[in-house]
């Protein structure tokens, strides 16, 4: 089975079906991370692009690895390195990439849209490695395989996504995935960051970190970027934690058996104190790890969900 | 459609065109009726019923297609000088011949900015010299339009602007918006505003609602016009002058609008097709043509623009003909500029108003004639005996598929690519010469 389309670029149009299969194929591929030798020839002699024009630890790592376990070829470009500084057009870059032979550019691009105008004119696969405010889908897919694993569904969960809702790509593709399969979304925050038009989509909108962690599942906390505090969303970080960061009191009122998440980088004791992050709830560095299976069953499904011989 | 001359005459004394059997619509006139409109000369010589036509006159059969005054755009960005990549005075006079529109007005945002009156005598001189249909330029309102310093007015009325704007940029300054609307008066100027606070719309892409907050773009709030709007009318009501509000896009707006003119203040206010004809559902998949400022906005403030339209709130349908280079359009949407072409597609859009009964035929050809000529002060958008003869004729049936290859426009940037349109410009004529021919 493979999936119908030619990149990746939101979970919002994906179908539920594409959904499953990409999940079940990052299962198999977790087994391949247990073995001693973990690469497979699945994708020789392809080439994969990392292009990357935010900067990014997690996601650029993740999909190189991801890529070279595969067996292909992969290169790295991020913003300093690339011809962006001398005024080329991000489709001249994306097309003379396409030009060297590459069969998947990974693009992650502070402009919500970017992936999708590439993805329009251009004949390899693209996938969205996080654009705007748009979609991060790779991160959903990750955070659902993560909640799967651990909980064995998703059907009648209780998700609350906490933090800065409004900026967040994570949480809107978590959004669409979660409803998807049948959890429910509770999303929280301060007002100026948790968009109320949301409601609109599914999702419980609570301005109270206690309503929305009550009785959850999972929590998932999102990263606050620091410099928001400037731009009048809300006054001090102080208050910020004090309202809406996850402490071991707030969890309480969770499920026993909760699962604590947060897709990174981690702004330790403001959205997420130390203890919880670290904590037994915590599955953070689960994700991470998952994250190597998702992003190599993407990999895999997007360049036909066939090896190496198979390829005529 | 052809003229066809019954006689060739050396020497003949005068010019004659007898314009036969359309459905005349003249507002102004209060005309809607089956006439023969004769033009000497370049002006309007009769409109009767049946005129005898001279042996020598050449005659176009308008028998089933609506004759009318030729439209007058208020909000045309020509480009030049400056931005002549993207359009010239040369392209933008044939794509408003091609739309029925016979005066456009041209808005000062070129490089340079038309703040002085060598840059209003250019524009009006390559307009002599190769424009088709009349040009009026609109002066800055203040120096660079940087919302600091008045511009010379007084020199750029003189020189031939009849109108003032900073557009594309709002004048932040209540106290220089004041003095403007003072100011201005002394030689009769709209000052024409383009609504937008500043803050509330800081990187802002679309209309902030469902769509912004699904796609993840940063909104731009109605209230970000709105809030302009108030403070523009409280400022026409301190100073008596004359308010004109570009491209009125808010239910908000349109509620401003109609409560001031009530009490009897002087503004006047215009609105653009895209604005009564798309939502901003037109840019889910991150469409850079569907892209403009003021953003597209939501069902209910189509409705209201529509309703403004038809009980009189609004004065004019303008286009806000923005024309931008495939490349500029081909950036990420939130890098991409705002803006698209309308001279080509507004009267299609317009009289799908009229199918729908929103508007009768004779008010939507107020609103694109004598309502915004008036506005300016131009003894045009009227078949006034003795007027110049600018003349548009409109095959109100015509079916037709927008192809943006066919533009005569420079530029291609246009949200509706392959709509299918009812109503088409026959022919558009300036002081009685025909500028522009279908097919």
């Amino acid at each position: 089975m493979n999936l119908k389309r030619k990149d990746l670029l939101g979970i919002r149009e994906m179908e539920i079906d594409e959904i499953n299969l990409i999940l079940s194929t990052a299962d198999s591929f977790k087994e391949v991370a247990g073995r001693e030798i973990k690469k497979v020839p699945t994708l020789r002699g392809r080439t994969v692009v990392n292009l990357f024009f935010e900067p990014s630890t997690r996601t650029r790592a993740s999909f190189e690895l991801a890529a070279k376990r595969l067996s292909a070829d992969v290169i790295n470009i991020s913003t300093s390195a690339s011809s962006v500084v001398k005024g080329e057009t991000l489709l001249d870059t994306a097309k003379n990439l396409e030009a060297m032979g590459a069969d998947v550019i990974v693009i992650r691009h502070s402009s919500s849209g970017a992936p999708t105008l590439l993805a329009r004119a251009l004949r390899c696969s693209v996938i969205n490695a996080g654009d705007g405010a748009h979609e991060h889908p790779t991160q959903a897919l990750v955070d659902l395989s993560t909640i799967l694993e651990r909980k064995g569904r998703l059907s009648g969960l209780t998700v609350a996504i906490v933090g800065d809702v409004l900026h967040s790509r994570v949480a809107r593709s978590n959004l669409w995935g979660l409803t998807k399969l049948g959890a429910r979304v509770r999303l929280a925050g301060p007002p100026t960051m948790v968009p109320r038009e949301l409601a609109a989509f599914g999702a419980e909108v609570t301005w109270s970190l206690d309503e929305a962690v009550d009785g959850a599942d999972v929590v998932m906390a999102l990263r606050l970027q620091l410099e928001r505090q400037g731009r009048a969303y809300f006054p001090t970080l102080r208050e910020y934690s004090r309202l809406w960061g996850l402490t071991r009191e707030r969890l309480q009122r969770a499920k026993p058996d909760v699962l604590v998440m947060h897709p990174g980088p981690v702004n330790r004791g403001v959205e997420i104190a130390p203890e919880i992050a670290d904590g037994l709830s915590s599955v953070i560095l689960n994700q991470v790890t998952n994250g190597l299976a998702v992003r190599m069953a993407v990999l895999y499904l997007l360049s036909g969900g066939k090896s190496e011989s198979g390829r005529g | 459609m052809k003229a066809t001359n019954n006689t060739e005459r050396a020497g003949r004394s005068s010019d004659i065109l007898v314009i036969r059997g359309g459905r005349v619509i003249d507002p102004a006139n209060g005309l809607d009726g089956v006439r023969d409109l004769v033009i000497a000369d370049g002006r309007i010589a009769s409109c009767t019923p049946s005129a005898t036509v001279p042996r020598d006159a050449r005659t176009i059969d308008a028998t089933g297609l609506v004759v009318c005054p030729g439209f007058v755009d208020l909000h045309t960005h020509v480009r030049e000088p400056g931005y002549e990549y993207k359009e010239t005075v040369a392209s933008a006079t044939r794509a408003a011949a091609a739309g029925g529109f016979t005066t456009i007005c041209a808005m000062p945002n070129t490089n340079p900015i038309n703040d002085t009156r060598a840059v209003t005598e250019l524009v009006i001189e390559v307009a002599a010299r190769e424009g088709v249909v009349n040009v009026r330029p609109i002066g800055a309102i203040t120096k660079g339009s940087r919302g600091e310093e008045l511009a010379e007015m007084g020199d750029l009325a003189e020189a031939g602007c009849v109108a003032v704007s900073d557009d594309g940029r709002p004048v932040t300054n209540s106290l220089v918006m004041r003095r403007a609307l003072e100011y201005a008066q002394a030689f009769d100027l709209p000052v024409i505003d383009h609504c937008e606070d500043l803050a509330l719309s800081a990187e802002g892409v679309m209309h902030e609602g469902k769509i912004s907050t699904m796609l993840g773009l940063h909104g731009i709030p109605a209230a970000a016009e709105e809030v302009m709007v108030a403070r523009d009318l409280v400022l026409c009501e301190l100073t008596g002058g004359r308010l004109h509000l570009a491209h009125m896009s808010s239910a908000g707006s349109i509620r401003m609008i109609r409560e001031a003119k009530a009490r009897g203040v002087r503004v006047t206010a215009e609105a653009c097709p895209h604005h009564f004809s798309l939502t901003d559902e037109a840019v889910i998949g991150f469409a850079t043509n569907a892209k403009m400022n003021p953003p597209l906005r939501t069902r209910a403030d189509v409705e209201a623009v529509i309703e403004g339209l038809a009980d009189g709130t609004i004065d004019a349908i303008a286009t806000d003909h923005a024309p931008h280079a495939a490349e500029e359009k081909s950036w990420p949407i939130d890098q991409a500029p705002c803006g698209i072409v309308g001279l080509e597609t507004a009267l299609p859009l317009a009289l799908a108003l009229v199918t729908a009964g929103r508007l009768s035929l004779p008010q939507l050809i107020r609103l694109l004639t004598i309502q915004p000529a008036a506005l300016i002060k131009i003894d045009r958008g009227s078949l006034s005996v003795g007027a110049v003869a600018d003349v548009t004729i409109i095959d109100p049936a015509k079916q037709w598929v927008v192809e943006p290859a066919e533009f005569r426009s420079k530029s291609r940037n246009t949200p509706f690519a392959g709509w299918k349109m009812t109503g088409r410009v026959v022919s558009t004529l300036v002081a009685g010469k025909v500028v522009y021919a279908d097919q």
